[in-house]
């Protein structure tokens, strides 16, 4: 097997691996989305994250405009202090309202914004002042028996 | 005859887990000369070559060539003493994934800038000394065992090694190969200008081109002398091992109990 | 009786002082393949011949398996997500399976077998064959020469054994579940897309394959320069050779699962 035979495979080998890994990379993974470009930070404070995880999405009309980088316990308060990394093509304004909402019935749980009409945009660092904790099932479950018992009962 | 030898064993000392493998080895090898170093199986030649090469470390004693202590060489010393030295292994140890060609080629091109033209005739020079200019495209699995242990031959002496040493080089050879590998040891020997040292139980043919021999048993040295000397020697054992008598110093029978005892013994069914 | 007990005990702690002697011989072997690497770098000829030994030849193999491994992913992850009526998550299935474990060990398994063996026989029968000490009166390095090339085109060649494992596996899944069982080919990639990250997933993946190809080439040359050079001591250094490097690769892949996604 003479040298130029065996560079052609060799070469042939790495190509198609490097192609593999691209393929994974692009249509397996995330890659294309997850590093475009750059971010600047909000912060938001929620009485309950529910089952909000870091990385998990924050969507504004349904598109993923960031990312869940942090979720700490604020003591001082007792709620929940998330932190999101927001890509800097997109800008917010000030009274814009931050959700926990579950895509899907049982799905995984994400941050949606909802945006107000206020000319001011939050700048890297500001905290949403507007948020809406996640609805937990137990509640939504304790809540609706509630109700029902307390209907007056209608046919006797 | 040089007054200070090539060559030069002294005192030689070598045991390997705790066994005394050599004792007290002294030899003297002159330039120009091809020295035999004979005995039977296990009795230690092969370890003694390793030792002249620099693959084992004598436990006392030293082995000096060119005036140069081997076992006191470092690792780039060592190696630049091997480049003068050549080794014919027993079965040659051709290369199996190279070409005759590339494997005659292997030292000139690893240790030599020469260019690949050049190199090209010196691999068809080295090949013609030993006849087989013929099979250089051949692969070693292709070549029979008298040729591969040629084409090893003619690797040995690519860089025209001062020290030759040959590992058996007769064994299991037919008589026209026996004959055409005695003469190459001589006349390669002549044209070198070094030294080469046989390790060999092959008597007739030995006898026949060497200058000087060591006589090895149990890891000592039991008789030397020109070729002459050694057919006249009245040692036992030389004369048992030159004349190829079945019995004498070297037992024919393996240490056993008494015949007459063994075959009367009861067998004792396990 | 008595006797009988301490020859056991002494047999015991014998054949584990050997071991770890052996396991000492064969780091500081490791470290001498690393110091006398540069052979195989400055003349990197020598190592992509290695590399298509064990890389090239092994293509088939990867490849096929991939496939199969895929298509049975696809079968038997579809069978049971179904039952909770989460078939959509197919894609994630079989994409977290190949990229996280199935791939990275796998493909290891596989090489071990095919290209670990060899490399262990042909450096055994080298040793047998009396061709490396041939070599080192010939003051050539055998370490530089034979056995670092192997080595790195191990190396080498695992991470893109691998991918390729990975990447065929995730399409015969997608050829079982989409074509033939009839899952919704979008949400198959989407959801694939969204659970599947570039960091933890895919890079994690390639690490540990780079680890696994790391200890399968040092097992594979070790074996090969340690063996009697005798044909028993050659088929026995092959069949450790692929028994201790499969050993290891499951040992190594607890190990680095335990700590790339204990977070999860």
């Amino acid at each position: 097997m003479n040298r130029a035979t065996l560079d052609l495979w060799v070469g042939f080998f790495v190509a198609i691996s490097l192609v593999a890994l691209g393929f994974l990379a692009m249509k397996v993974g995330n890659l294309s989305s997850a590093s475009s470009g750059e971010t600047y930070t909000l912060q938001a404070k929620f009485d309950n994250i529910g089952g909000l995880k870091p990385r998990g999405a924050v969507k504004s009309a349904g598109v993923v405009v960031g990312r869940v980088s942090e979720i700490k316990f604020d003591p001082e308060n007792y709620v929940a202090q998330v932190t999101l990394q927001i890509d800097t093509r997109y800008k917010f304004p000030r009274d814009t309202f931050a959700t926990i909402n579950t895509s899907g019935l049982l799905g995984e749980q994400y941050v949606g914004f909802e945006v107000g009409g206020d000319p001011e945009m939050l700048k890297a660092g500001d905290t949403i002042k507007k948020t809406q904790s996640a609805v937990v099932l137990e509640k939504l479950i304790s809540q609706f028996m509630f109700n029902k018992a307390s209907e007056p009962s209608a046919a006797k | 005859m040089s007054a200070e030898p090539l060559v030069k064993v002294s005192n030689l000392n070598f045991t390997y887990d705790r066994r005394p493998v050599l004792t007290g080895i002294n030899m003297e090898i002159h330039r120009g000369q091809v020295v035999a170093i004979m005995g039977s199986s296990g009795c230690g030649k092969t370890t003694t070559m390793r030792l002249i090469g620099g693959q084992l470390r004598p436990t006392s004693g030293s082995v000096s060539i060119g005036g140069q202590v081997v076992h006191e060489l470092d690792n780039d010393g060592l190696y630049q003493l091997r480049r003068r030295m050549g080794m014919l292994f027993q079965f040659g140890a051709l290369f199996t994934d190279m070409s005759v060609f590339d494997n005659v080629a292997f030292q000139m091109r690893e240790h030599t800038d020469l260019p690949e033209s050049l190199i090209h005739d010196l691999v068809l020079m080295k090949l013609h000394a030993v006849g087989l200019r013929g099979v250089h495209q051949l692969m070693p699995s292709e070549l029979s065992g008298g040729m591969a242990r040629r084409v090893a031959l003619a690797r040995a002496i690519a860089l025209d090694p001062l020290v030759m040493m040959y590992d058996e080089p007769f064994a299991g050879l037919d008589p026209i190969s026996l004959s055409v590998v005695g003469q190459l040891i001589r006349t390669l020997n002549d044209a070198l200008g070094g030294c080469s040292i046989v390790v060999t139980h092959d008597v007739q043919e030995s006898l026949k081109i060497v200058d000087y021999v060591y006589f090895v048993s149990a890891g000592k040295i039991v008789a030397e002398g020109t070729p002459a000397e050694i057919k006249k020697s009245t040692t036992p054992y030389v004369h048992q091992f030159v004349w190829g008598e079945a019995d004498g110093p070297v037992p024919f029978h393996y240490p056993a109990p008494p015949y007459g005892a063994s075959l009367l013994q009861e067998v004792v069914r396990a | 009786m008595l006797d009988k007990v301490v020859r056991a005990l002494t047999s015991l702690g014998r054949s584990v002082t050997d071991r770890i002697w052996r396991l000492g011989f064969a780091s500081r072997f490791f470290l001498a393949v690393f110091l006398y690497s540069g052979t195989a770098f400055r003349r990197f000829h020598l190592t992509i011949r290695e590399i298509y030994f064990t890389g090239v030849l092994s293509l088939i193999i990867i490849l096929v398996s991939g496939l199969f491994v895929g298509m049975v992913l696809g079968l038997q992850g579809y069978d049971t997500l179904q039952r909770y009526g989460s078939s959509e998550a197919l894609g994630i299935l079989v994409a977290l399976s190949l990229v996280r474990e199935l791939g990275p060990v796998v493909a290891a398994l596989l090489f071990a077998s095919r290209a670990g063996s060899a490399i262990t026989a042909e450096i055994g029968l080298m040793k047998a064959t009396e061709q490396l000490s041939a070599m080192e009166m010939m003051a050539v390095n055998p370490i530089a020469r034979v056995v670092a090339p192997r080595f790195w085109a191990g190396v080498i060649s695992m991470p893109l054994l691998a991918a390729l494992f990975s990447a065929l596996g995730v399409f015969g899944g997608y050829l079982i579940g989409v074509q033939f069982i009839g899952v919704d080919e979008g949400s198959f990639w989407s959801q694939m897309q969204a659970s599947v990250d570039f960091r933890q997933d895919i890079v994690n993946g390639v690490i540990k394959s780079f680890v696994f190809g790391v200890l399968v080439s040092w097992i594979a040359v070790f074996e090969g320069y340690d063996a009697e050079p005798t044909a028993e001591g050659v088929s026995g250094a092959t069949t450790r050779t692929v028994v201790t490097s499969s050993l290891a690769i499951l040992a190594a892949d607890f190990v680095l699962t335990a700590f790339m996604f204990r977070g999860i």
